[in-house]
This record gives C-alpha cells, structure tokens and sequence, in this order.
C-alpha cells in the first residue's frame, strides 16, 4: 500500500515538475501542474510520517504561494511567449542539457540501488507536539530568525507597494 | 480500517450530503420567505402532496440534472469540466476530522464517533480549505468569460486574504488547549472552572470557603475566547463566500461572478459546495467553541457512571452514544440557523469592506489576542502553581 502510494506520488511530482517546465504556451498550466507537484510532495512527506510537515506544505505552498502565482497570471493576463525558447543562448541550453542529463543519472541509479524499508518510527514523530517542542527548545535561535527575516520580507514589500501608491 | 470507522464514515455521508444539503436548501427558502413575511416555496407537488414545500429540493435535483450543460466556446476545456469537483470535494471530505462524539465501548466493540481522529486535526481542515480556493478561481478563469475572471479574481484574493484571519484568530485557542486534535478539545470542553476561583488563590476569601466551588462555568472555546468566536465565524462565512460576502459573485456588479458560465449539475455542484461548507462550519465551530458533542457541567464520564448503575455498562454507553449525536447535531442545526440568519439580514459588503474587514480589523485584533492571551496563561499558571 505504502509502496504503491509513493509511486503514485513520485510520479505525480515528477511528472508535475515536468509539466510546469513544458508547458511554454500557458502559464496557467504551468502553475497547475506547479500544484499537482506540491500536493504530491506533501503525500511524500506523510508518507515518511512527517503529517506537520505535508500539511504545511498543502496549506502554504499549494494553497496559498500557488494561488498568488495564478492571481498575478490572471490579473496581468499573462500569455506564454510562445516561441519556445529560441532566443536562449547555446551555453545555457548545453548545460541544461547536461543538468538534465545528470539528474536523469542520478535517478536511475537511486531507482537501481533497490529498496529501502520503510522506517519504524516512534508514533509521536512528526506530531505538531513533537514539532513544537523542537522547535521552540532546540531551535528557538532559528525561529526567531526567521521570524524576523520574514518581518523585514513584509515591511520590504509594504514600502515598495507604499512607493507606488504615493 | 475498523468496521466501526465504516460506519461512521457512511454516516457522515448520509447525513451531510443526503440529509442536510437538500434540506438546508427548503430551509434557506422558508426562513427567507418568514423573515421577508412571504410564504415561500409551495408549489412542487406529488400527487397533491406538498409537503410544506419538502418537494422542492428533488424538483431541484431533477431540474439541475436534466438541464443543458453547456460548454463555453474558448473555454480551457479540461479545466472548466474539473473546477466544479475541484470546489465540492474539499467540503465533502473535511467533515472527516470533526468528532461528534466520543469514544463508547459496548458489548465488545468500540466505536469512536470521528472518522479519522488525527493528531493535527484542525490543521487538515484549514489545509484541505486552502485548496477549495482553486475550485472556485480556475472556474471564472476557464470559462473564457470577463466577468467570471473578475469573479475569480475577486474570489482569489478574498479566500486568500481571509485564510490568514482563519488561521490566526484560534491561535489563542490552541495554545489554551494545548492540542490540534478536535476530539480531544471536546473532553477537554468537558471540564469546568470556578468563575471566582482567583479569589480564593488571592487570599480575598476565607480558605475553605464553599460559595466559590458552586459558580462555575464550563470551559468551553466561547467562554474562553468569547471574541476569536465570534471573529472566526465571520473568517469562516467569508471564506465560504455566501452573502453578505458574496462579492466575488455578486450578480449585481459582475452577474455570477467565477460560476457564470456553468449550467445544470456543475452549477449545483457550486451550490451544494457551499451548502456542505455551512454545515462543515457549524460542525468545527461546534467541535471547538461549544463544547462539542457534550452538554454543559455534564462531563460524560460522569453521564455514563451515573446510568451505568440501573442499566448496565453497554446501555449506559450506548444512551451516551445516542445523546452526544444528538446534542453535536442540536449545536450543528442552531449555528446554521444563525448563519442563514446572518446571511438573509445583511446586504452585501462592498469589495475594499471585505478586504478591510480581513486585514485591517480581523487580523490585528486575532494578533492582540494571541499576546493577551499568552499573558493570561501565564498568571493562571503562576497563580494556580505558587
């Protein structure tokens, strides 16, 4: 069951990210298949019992960043350029060809290796509790970090918006 | 899965879906009728039978099933046939998490009244709303329609906006209960605490004094949280879009908004949305601001001790059973009454009122409450502790 979960996930995400790559024409796909990759990944991380962690994944990036990326297609009424990438130059597209060709290596060889199994992990791993606890004991420096990364973010773009309107 | 799980699930099923959707409908248009002092819907009749107008959610049904469907010219074709599904089975499926009663042992077998009792229970809810969003603005957006892209722009930024009020007005809640999970909220709803207990920690009264241990109130989110109540509902009924904060469909300004060009089922589909999405509200309301499946200073060990002696264990539990379903299901039905009540006395706020409401009242007063309360844990704690 388990197994079967994580390559209907795997493929979703993969396939996902691929689509928002491929999709040149329509941005709005693009940003869909954005969706199908994150909602994936959060299956991945409840199935590695990490529920906190894909729930925040579902409810931040899927249903909210994702929601914002559509807002502003729809709103500039965004058209894809169309033209497929012709004006990119040789060296970029060599080295994404060989980022490609790598991360297609790679994969085979994770795929190659067999299978691991799933881990027994004690139930109170990756419960909002746990995730607390860690958070505001161990890694309360980080925390507060970030916090206040995240506070300079807000008043960043309040003063850019701001300079617009005034 | 347990059997008992089953059961519940197709419950769940059977009473929202089947019973309070279609009657919420019949509901709606009578409480309108009476409080516009008309009659309402008496016209679908079978055999001469009325019914008090019962009939006219199936007249409904047949009505939306055998319409046109209609397929707009210009229309992102795949993604205009999914919106609908996409909008509907977030509310079908959050309706999982919310207990309405505890867990009861009889003649062997255990049930526990929650599908699925998860440990970030509330949480699931909010995420699961989060992707409701799409539902609603890739249908304005697909249809090829300036209007339903007005709507699905204004439904964008209105779900959005009010998803940060949501998430944060019950903060204080959660950190007085400590929990996510919604079943556990409601045995913790169960206790009680004496209303002039402070005095007594003070030193204002007597030790030993008996008034203090007669006034209590149970602790339910409302009398913990009287405001964030009242300011979650309103997040709620703004993200489910009905009026008065209807404005991304307001047929006034931008005729349909984001469902305009859906006809038949898909339009229900919307519609029936919403409906669910007014008892999934009611229920979470329910579950985590009043007390949940219990009655007030009647905590249910208490209940089931006290009918265990002339019944027996399994009847005791099984009474138990049947009155928690019953009570959940009373708080249910009173708060969708209110929400209707709500929603046929206001008129529909403007546009930059809604966003207003959201980020210039709701969150700021949600964020004082979470610093407020905080501080109150903490004299409670230092009292009761010294």
């Amino acid at each position: 069951m388990k197994t079967a979960l994580f390559w209907i996930f795997s493929v979703a995400a993969l396939g996902g990210a691929v689509g928002v790559v491929g999709n040149v024409r329509n941005p709005i796909n693009s940003a869909l298949n954005l969706v199908v990759s994150m909602l994936a990944l959060a299956g991945l991380y409840v199935l590695l019992e990490a529920q906190f962690v894909g729930l925040i994944q579902v409810m931040v990036y899927a249903g909210a960043i994702v929601v914002l990326f559509l807002f502003v297609i729809m709103l500039l009424n965004l058209r894809g350029s169309g033209t497929s990438g012709a004006e990119v130059q040789p060296l970029v597209k060599i080295a994404g060809v060989a980022l490609v060709a790598f991360a297609g290596l790679f994969l085979v060889r994770v795929l190659a290796s067999g299978r691991a199994p799933w881990p027994d992990v004690d139930p109170s791993y990756g419960t909002t509790r746990a995730i607390g606890e860690a958070l505001y004991t161990d890694y309360v420096l980080a925390v507060q970090l970030a916090g206040v990364l995240l506070l300079a973010g807000i008043l960043a773009a309040v003063v850019l918006a701001k300079k617009r309107v005034d | 899965m347990a059997t008992s799980t089953v059961f519940v699930a197709l419950f769940i099923f059977v009473v929202i879906m089947l019973v309070f959707a279609p009657v919420m409908t019949w509901v709606e248009r009578k409480q309108s009728a009476l409080m516009q002092d008309r009659i309402g819907a008496n016209r679908a009749e079978i055999f001469g039978f009325k019914a008090l107008g019962l009939i006219h959610p199936l007249a409904d049904v047949i009505k939306m099933i055998t319409k046109e469907d209609t397929m707009p010219t210009g229309a992102h074709r795949f993604i205009h046939l999914i919106s609908p599904f996409i909008a509907v089975t977030p509310a079908v499926i959050s309706f999982a998490v919310i207990p309405f009663g505890g867990t009861y042992e009889m003649w062997g077998a255990k049930f526990s009244l929650v599908v699925a009792d998860l440990d970030y229970g509330v949480l699931y809810l909010f995420a699961i709303g989060s992707i409701a969003t799409y539902g609603s603005m890739l249908a304005g957006w697909a249809g090829n329609n300036n209007f339903g892209m007005l709507g699905s722009i204004r439904v964008s930024a209105q779900m959005i906006s009010y998803e940060v009020a949501i998430g944060v007005t019950v903060i204080g809640l959660f950190m007085i209960f400590g929990t996510l999970k919604l079943s556990e909220m409601g045995e913790l709803q169960q206790q009680t605490f004496r209303v002039f207990g402070f005095m007594h920690y003070l030193g204002w009264v007597a030790p030993g004094t008996k008034w203090i241990d007669w006034i209590t109130l149970p602790m339910w989110g409302i009398v913990l949280q009287p405001l964030p109540f009242f300011m979650f509902m309103t997040a709620l009924m703004a993200e489910n879009k009905r009026a008065p904060f209807d404005t991304p469909e307001g047929e006034s300004e931008i005729v349909a908004g984001y469902f305009i060009e859906y006809s038949g089922m898909k339009f229900g589909l919307y519609m029936m949305g919403e409906w669910i999405e007014v008892v999934v509200i009611s229920g979470l309301l329910a579950a985590m601001f009043l007390g949940g499946w219990s009655l007030p200073w009647l905590p249910e060990k208490d209940l089931i001790a006290f009918l265990s002696k002339p019944f027996g264990a399994n009847i005791a539990n099984l009474m138990a059973m049947l009155l928690a379903v019953h009570v959940f299901f009373g708080k249910v039905i009173a708060l969708i009454f209110f929400q209707m009540l709500v929603r046929w006395s206001m008129p529909r706020f403007r546009y930059d009122q809604v966003m207003n409401l959201g980020w210039k009242i709701l969150l700021p007063l949600s964020l004082a409450n979470i610093v407020l309360t905080a501080i109150g844990i903490l004299i409670v704690q230092g009292v009761t502790h010294s």
